[in-house]
């Protein structure tokens, strides 16, 4: 067997065995309906019937593979991107407020560390607050963070982005703490002998010793990023984002359309993971610290 | 210059001891030492592991602070001789960053200290020569053998110019066979420089044959147990080992050895 296909093999067989067991589950889920209709309109309905018409309703419970496979095409191609309509559209709304979002998070992670590993003050009061403040959901944050920044005039980007840092931060500053403080004692002495100051040991050795480290606090942080975004796209009636499109969706039983919207928000989240994911590679071999 | 410079001392102790307090009492990691060592000596610090010669080796780079006693270097408390870089330290391990050419790595302490870069780039081009490493510069540590990364920390240490070398089992690491060609290569650099050279092992041969005076430590509490004086010449090729002089030197160690292990 070649290497490639042996790579591939494997996912394709969970693969297959998901779309089998979907396609079951959708005639299983949409059955009830479809014998419903049929016992009202008196027709006779073979197996055959049953199963063609399970998944090819317009409003399924379960919609089948291939529904949410066109519903997603549709939406990516079937539309000029800047229609309402365009899964393009709305994915770069949610994507701009997901990296603004990242960005904010990755900033505010990186000097919490700095400050818990510096600062013996911050070391002992800063990471308990960090803890909380992921304890408390999310779901209850959002609407008020959107609500304060709408009283305040300002909508859109900036209140989805403060949600989704407020996910993305913490993998970045348990990584950071944990990646600055690598160094070994033997590292520290060293620089102790030649009488480095602090920052020279930070900016010498404590940062670049912790890139492994922040590369993959990054690739939590952006789907966290996300997530944080699509849930402050859900309250206050939001129009744009995958997030307002997967709450239509439910409004109006488009399940089609929610299940497309879920699918384009998980490839947007892979893309996000594989391109950090590049860059690490990238970054790290050309410290000669890849693994 | 170096003639006359021999007579001076270049680190004094005058019985110091070092105390960690522990959750079972206090260890005594050294107790009572005092040594005085010339400019321009190799010391050996020999002895079985809990005897203190590393504690005392990081006492004099002022990594650690006796708790009694007195102890100067080039006329300095420990700390502001650390602080006018008087001495280069290696470690068993050669602690090159990855990220850094070899080259890079060097100039790592000369930037620290401020060196301009014209400057820096000679004393690389002077240090890797003097290590045998000329044409490695621009080699990252992962592709040289490990001899040649402890030759690379041993430059970076030479790099800024310090006139003490404290070596911590910086050979332990390595096969015999690299340890004896590094171990010439090293008597070869101290004669060229001129360092004081602190270095610490538990090779008998090594310490012998490194050498001009030999200090046997014992353990708990850690202390000095014999001071031996090397009456080998100072140029000192690697036959020398079959020599009954260094044969009853090596005897010699052996015995302050057995003397400082007590089994009560």
């Amino acid at each position: 067997m070649n290497p490639t296909l042996r790579g591939v093999l494997p996912i394709l067989t969970v693969l297959l065995a998901i779309v089998v067991i979907w396609y079951g589950a959708a005639v299983w889920m949409n059955a009830p309906w479809v014998r419903d209709q049929a016992a009202r309109a008196e027709t006779l309905l073979t197996t055959g019937d049953l199963i063609r018409q399970t998944l090819t309703l317009e409003r399924p419970v379960l919609p089948a593979p291939h529904q949410v496979a066109a519903g997603l095409w549709e939406g990516i191609a079937g539309q000029k991107i800047t229609s309402k309509r365009s899964l393009v559209w709305h994915g770069w709304v949610t994507l701009s407020a997901t990296l603004a979002g990242f960005a904010i998070g990755t900033v505010a992670g990186i000097l919490l560390a700095v400050g818990i590993v510096h600062n013996r003050a911050m070391d002992q009061s800063v990471m308990p607050w960090a803890v909380a403040s992921q304890t408390v959901p999310i779901l209850a944050i959002a609407p008020m963070v959107i609500v304060v920044f709408a009283s305040a005039g300002i909508t859109s980007l900036l209140p989805k982005a403060i949600i989704a840092a407020w996910l993305s931060f913490f993998p970045v500053l348990v990584g950071m703490v944990k990646g600055l403080r690598t160094p070994d004692a033997m590292q520290l002495d060293l620089m102790h002998s030649w009488n480095a100051s602090r920052a020279q040991q930070f900016w010498r050795l404590r940062l670049p010793s912790s890139l492994p480290y922040l590369f993959a606090s990054l690739k939590v942080a952006i789907a966290a990023a996300l997530v944080g975004t699509i849930v402050g796209e859900l309250p206050a009636g939001a129009t744009a984002g995958l997030g307002a499109r997967l709450l239509s969706g439910s409004y109006y039983g488009q399940t089609v359309q929610i299940w497309s919207a879920l699918f384009a928000a998980a490839i947007l989240a892979a893309v996000l993971v594989m391109l950090i994911g590049a860059l690490e590679r990238m970054t790290l071999r050309r410290m000669g610290l890849a693994r | 210059m170096q003639v006359a410079r021999r007579s001076e001392t270049a680190i004094a102790a005058k019985s110091i001891s070092l105390t960690f307090p522990t959750a079972d009492g206090p260890v005594h990691a050294l107790k009572d030492i005092s040594l005085a060592i010339n400019r321009g000596d190799f010391v050996s610090f020999i002895g079985p592991s809990g005897c203190g010669k590393t504690t005392f080796l990081r006492t004099i780079a002022a990594l650690e602070t006796p708790t009694g006693g007195t102890l100067s270097v080039n006329g300095m408390t420990p700390d502001a001789a650390r602080k006018a870089r008087a001495y280069g330290y290696v470690f068993q391990a050669p602690g090159l960053y990855p990220w850094r050419t070899i080259a890079g790595n060097i100039s790592l302490p000369l930037e620290i200290m401020g060196f301009s870069r014209s400057d820096r780039a000679q004393r690389i081009a002077r240090v890797l020569d003097l290590v045998d490493l000329t044409g490695f510069g621009g080699k990252y540590p992962w592709q040289l053998s490990g001899g040649m990364q402890q030759r690379a920390s041993i430059a970076r240490a030479l790099a800024f110019d310090a006139d003490i070398l404290l070596m911590d089992e910086p050979f332990g690491a390595l096969d015999e066979i690299v340890r004896d060609r590094l171990n010439e290569a090293l008597l070869d650099l101290w004669k060229k420089t001129g360092k004081t050279i602190g270095f610490v092992t538990h090779s008998i041969p090594e310490a012998v044959y490194l050498s001009t005076k030999i200090v046997v430590m014992s353990p708990r509490p850690g202390r000095i147990t014999r001071v031996i004086d090397s009456p080998l010449p100072r140029e000192r090729p690697l036959e020398i080992r079959d020599t009954p002089e260094f044969i009853a030197l090596a005897q010699q160690v052996r015995e302050g050895l057995r003397e400082g292990h007590s089994y009560d």
